[in-house]
């Protein structure tokens, strides 16, 4: 029943407050006491996890909500247990509470029906969110977001280099391949199907394709459009780490190399990590971050509620806490994470107004100007197709 | 209970003792055999909980279409062989050459250690003492090689899949070394090879013509399992093996977690490829055994005595030293990352010291020991609750287990874990098992019986009857005499099943993944998710404590009869 509820009130209404289960804040605060929440969010990045936990520590402190961190290899490992479930026809007590979710996988579920909401206009600190000029809070990879997850971090592709080893870093896609002529050896990016490597491919893509405009709707024509991306992969990667036959399998396994000094290019989704990964040690001080001329890929980070959810009001008071202005700014703090916050700081109360201002910057940060213009995320169906084509042509053996 | 004893055993009632080994049968075969089924009829496209309940040959289609899938079936298979003729000839040969020697007796008190720790721990320390970035080149930087940056070599994850052998061969070599120890042991082999050398035989010959027959009938099973193993591991393979594209069973983990429900059937089907993969370079190694058998008769017949074997033996213990010392100097630079601060190459050493990894990753730390200590404790004393009960069954109503029933016991180290886990998983989220702690230590029971099994069977058996029948005829009842003769006389092999259980517990990945549902968090699962980048620091912790925990269980296992039995001079070790 409550799916079809769901649905409907997707489908019938974007007016925020016909929140599916229609029950006010208080209640939801009452019944999430006591709750134990399965928090299904990429495992790989310990500074992550130990925020996730922090939150963790604070909603059970506050509202006495229990959070278990459900690590994954990868977004998809918790849209197919969701997917599993429904298939096996359980519809009450999934084994998935909240998921870490944005592009594909949100499309994916939204399309199927695998959400609960729209709920996240119900959650009072919804209403700091900046909709206006961060429009990614409300348009995920082009797919309208329509209030079914929550937005908790920006996030937006950038490039560290160790100064040490690149005195002026590229400026596009095709500098980065006449750098790498000339420094054989020392660029790689992650192997897709991880984000951060899919993020590269189509950031390529932005700039390599004949008319960018045909990313922003459902893929056609995809051989013709993506051929110039293949083209320049086949010359980039005899150039790369390990002339492209081993790749690293995630964003923390791409910054140790660069920490190793194995690559002296690497690529990162928060524009403030270098500076974190810097204050933590484990990167040299000599590493800043560059983007491109044209801007780099720009997105936003969600959480959302599975239609099965076994513990839908004690996620989303997590979820309401994650876009606290005091779990924000916790966030942005680059010791602490360095993840771009959501809100619209200008309209918090003055004292929330502070713990932002108060944040500094990080040695290799870029201010808000210099990070340029932020493209948006083609749509979702260019990234099955990317990866699938990336898997036949480059990972298939000899 | 005195007439019971008067008219021997054999009229004692019915008791539920019998009942024991069927129980473990069912509890041990029973997820194998339903897991198998419902892994082969989705490779068939029937599953009617995914809405599909006709059979059809779609998922055999697209597997054999998916990019690369035949690279990885023969990266598995090549795998498996090699790592199995590797380690098996440095064991075969090293024993050969150096038994009986004080080398040999140092060796053996190598092999614990090395033994508990788990597979992939091994694999990370490997990982980080080959690669170029690795404790190797920093040692030897720039000084020696004139590197100030790593250089752009293949050595881990090369395509190849020559970091994946080397890994598990370090790791194979000390499982087959222990179980040839055993079968020596069985077959007075000290005797037969005196023997030869009287005869003028030199060492390595000598052990080679008259002892190696004996003892491969004993060890042949140990062997299969580790070809199996080798073949279908996937956490190592996480760390180690080539990614473009993977050996199969990663592969098929992946297909698995994809939200496109499509590739769980096209997983089913290559799960069984798995099998069949397994069976295959089983049956490849029973001609070779073959092959062998032949050339070694006609070899024996020839009489050669083969004295100047010496530099056979050489190269046979700087084999032998050179995995030892590989795998010790790996786990050595886990323990040393595990509390590093800055550590940058070329630097030997970390340049300061830092226990920011323990804090920061306290609770994480503290809950994966916790789930690993009590899964393991629990999935240990249960599989020795059974072993005990069928040993007991055994010894009192004395039926011997078969060589037959022995394979039974193999039965789970054979059959590829993720050829029958996928469809336990199914059961599990059946019967709403899925993620539950009890589920987790089932699955881990399966793999944990049998080693508790093989571990106490010798000595549970070699235990003289006759303390037995004399405490009978002092009146005591049968219960009161396993309680307070036996298991007091019994306890130091006991404990140390228990040991063998618990850190086989520990070491288990896709059977804590798959009936955990990704909710419960061992040691293991932890570092593996770890394993494909972040910090060596953190990883460095979680295998400081997998390396830590065994040593404890075995700690316990020899000191608690030590305490126990101070005033019993009887009972205490006189080695």
């Amino acid at each position: 029943m409550r799916i079809l509820t769901a649905a409907l009130a997707a489908v019938l209404t974007f007016t925020p407050l016909a929140a599916a289960t229609a029950q006010s804040w208080d209640e939801v605060v009452e019944k999430a006491r006591g709750q134990l929440v399965f928090w299904n969010a990429w495992g790989g990045d310990e500074r992550i996890n130990a925020y996730i936990a922090w939150a963790g520590d604070q909603v059970q402190a506050r509202y006495g909500v229990t959070v278990q961190h459900v690590k994954l290899a990868d977004t998809s490992e918790a849209v197919a247990r969701v997917v599993a479930e429904k298939a096996a026809g359980r519809s009450d007590g999934g084994s998935v509470d909240l998921i870490w979710i944005n592009g594909e996988n949100f499309a994916a579920m939204k399309r199927n029906n695998l959400l609960f909401g729209p709920w996240t206009a119900n959650a009072p600190n919804y209403r700091y969110v900046d909709t206006e000029n961060k429009k990614t809070t409300t348009v995920d990879f082009t797919v309208p977001v329509d209030h079914l997850e929550a937005p908790w971090g920006m996030a937006q592709f950038v490039f560290m280099h160790d100064t040490a080893h690149v005195k002026t870093p590229p400026g596009s896609i095709l500098g980065l391949l006449e750098w790498a002529k000339n420094n054989p050896g020392r660029f790689t990016y992650p192997q897709p199907p991880n984000f951060l490597g899919t993020t590269f491919l189509k950031q390529a893509l932005i700039e390599l394709v004949v008319n960018p405009a045909v990313l922003q709707a459902p893929a056609v024509n995809i051989e013709e459009n993506t051929a110039p991306l293949w083209a320049y992969l086949d010359a980039l990667h005899p150039l790369m780490w390990r002339r492209g036959a081993v790749y690293p399998q995630n964003g923390p396994a791409l910054q140790r190399l660069l920490d190793d000094g194995e690559v002296s290019i690497a690529l990162s989704f928060q524009p403030a990590e270098a500076s974190g990964l810097i204050a933590q040690g484990k990167l040299p001080d000599t590493v800043r971050t560059f983007v491109l001329n044209n801007g780099t890929i720009g997105n936003t980070n969600f959480v959302a509620i599975p239609f099965n959810a076994n513990a839908k009001e004690g996620a989303m008071v997590l979820a309401n806490f994650l876009m606290s202005p005091e779990a924000q700014a916790h966030k942005q703090n680059p010791e602490v994470w360095g993840s771009f916050t959501v809100l619209d700081v200008d309209r918090l109360p003055e004292d929330s107004k502070a713990a932002f201002q108060n944040l500094k910057l990080g040695v290799a940060t870029l201010s808000p100007g210099e990070l340029g213009i932020t493209q948006l995320e083609p749509h979702p169906s260019w990234v099955a197709a990317l990866e699938a084509e990336w898997a036949k042509r480059y990972a298939s053996g000899k | 209970m005195a007439s019971a004893v008067a008219s021997g055993q054999g009229r004692i009632p019915a008791s539920p003792l019998r009942w024991v080994p069927v129980v473990t049968l069912l509890l041990l075969l029973g997820p194998v055999v339903a897991g198998l089924l419902g892994t082969v009829l989705p490779a068939f496209g029937y599953l009617p909980a995914l809405g599909r309940a006709t059979l059809s040959l779609d998922p055999w289609r697209a597997l054999f279409a998916a990019p690369g899938v035949a690279e990885s079936i023969r990266l598995s298979f090549v795998t498996g062989l090699a790592v199995t003729i590797v380690s098996f000839t440095v064991v075969i040969l090293f024993v050969a050459g150096w038994h009986g020697t004080r080398s040999f007796a140092r060796v053996q008190k190598l092999l614990s250690p090395l033994l508990s720790v788990p597979h992939v721990t091994v694999a990370f320390g490997l990982a980080f003492l080959l690669a170029p970035s690795g404790w190797i080149f920093r040692l030897t930087s720039p000084w020696l090689t004139g590197y100030d940056r790593p250089p752009d070599l293949i050595i881990v994850q090369d395509p190849d899949g020559l970091a994946l052998i080397a890994g598990l061969v370090v790791k194979e070599i000390p499982f087959l070394f222990l179980m040839t120890l055993a079968a020596i042991g069985q077959v007075d082999a000290a005797r037969v090879r005196t023997m030869a050398r009287t005869m003028g035989y030199g060492a390595t010959s000598a052990w080679l013509k008259a002892v190696f027959p004996l003892v491969y009938r004993q060890i042949r099973l140990p062997v299969f399992a580790v070809l199996a193993f080798a073949a279908s591991v996937v956490d190592v393979s996480v760390v180690l093996a080539p990614s473009t594209p993977p050996p199969l069973a990663v592969q098929l983990v992946r297909w698995f977690n994809d939200p496109d429900l499509a590739l769980r059937f096209v997983a089913s089907a290559g799960a069984l490829v798995q099998l069949g993969l397994v069976a295959a370079a089983i049956f490849v190694w029973w001609i070779g055994e073959r092959v062998v058998a032949c050339l070694g008769r006609i070899w024996i017949r020839a009489g050669s005595r083969g004295r100047r074997d010496f530099p056979l033996r050489i190269v046979a213990a700087a084999a032998l030293s050179v995995s030892f010392l590989a795998a010790f100097l790996g786990l050595a630079s886990m323990a040393l990352w595990s509390i590093a601060g800055r550590w940058r190459f070329p630097d030997a050493l970390p340049a300061e010291v830092s226990l920011n990894a323990w804090t920061a990753n306290a609770d994480r730390l503290a809950t994966a020991t916790l789930n690993t200590a009590t899964i393991g404790i629990a999935a240990a004393l249960v599989g020795l609750a059974l072993t005990v009960g069928c040993l007991e069954n055994e010894a009192r109503f004395g039926k011997r287990a078969t060589n037959r029933a022995l394979l039974l016991l193999y039965v789970p180290l054979l059959v590829p874990q993720i050829a029958f886990l996928f469809g336990t998983q199914i059961l599990l989220v059946m019967s709403d098992l899925d993620g539950a702690w009890i589920a987790v230590a089932w699955a881990h029971l399966v793999f944990v019986l049998p080693y508790v099994f093989l571990s106490l069977a010798d000595p549970y058996r070699a235990w003289d009857e006759r303390y037995a029948r004399a405490a009978l005829c002092l009146g005591a009842s049968p219960l009161r005499v396993f309680c307070r003769v036996k298991l007091p006389m019994l306890l130091r092999p006991i404990l140390v099943a228990v040991a063998v259980g618990f850190t086989v517990s520990m070491g288990q990945y896709l059977p804590t993944l798959f009936a955990g549902a990704g909710r419960l968090d061992t040691l293991t699962t932890e570092a593996v998710s770890l394993a494909s980048g972040a910090d060596r620091r953190a990883i460095g912790a979680y295998a400081l404590l997998q390396m830590t925990l065994p040593f404890i269980a075995f700690g316990l296992a020899a000191a608690a009869p030590a305490w126990l039995f101070r005033n019993r001079r009887g009972l205490r070790v006189t080695a």
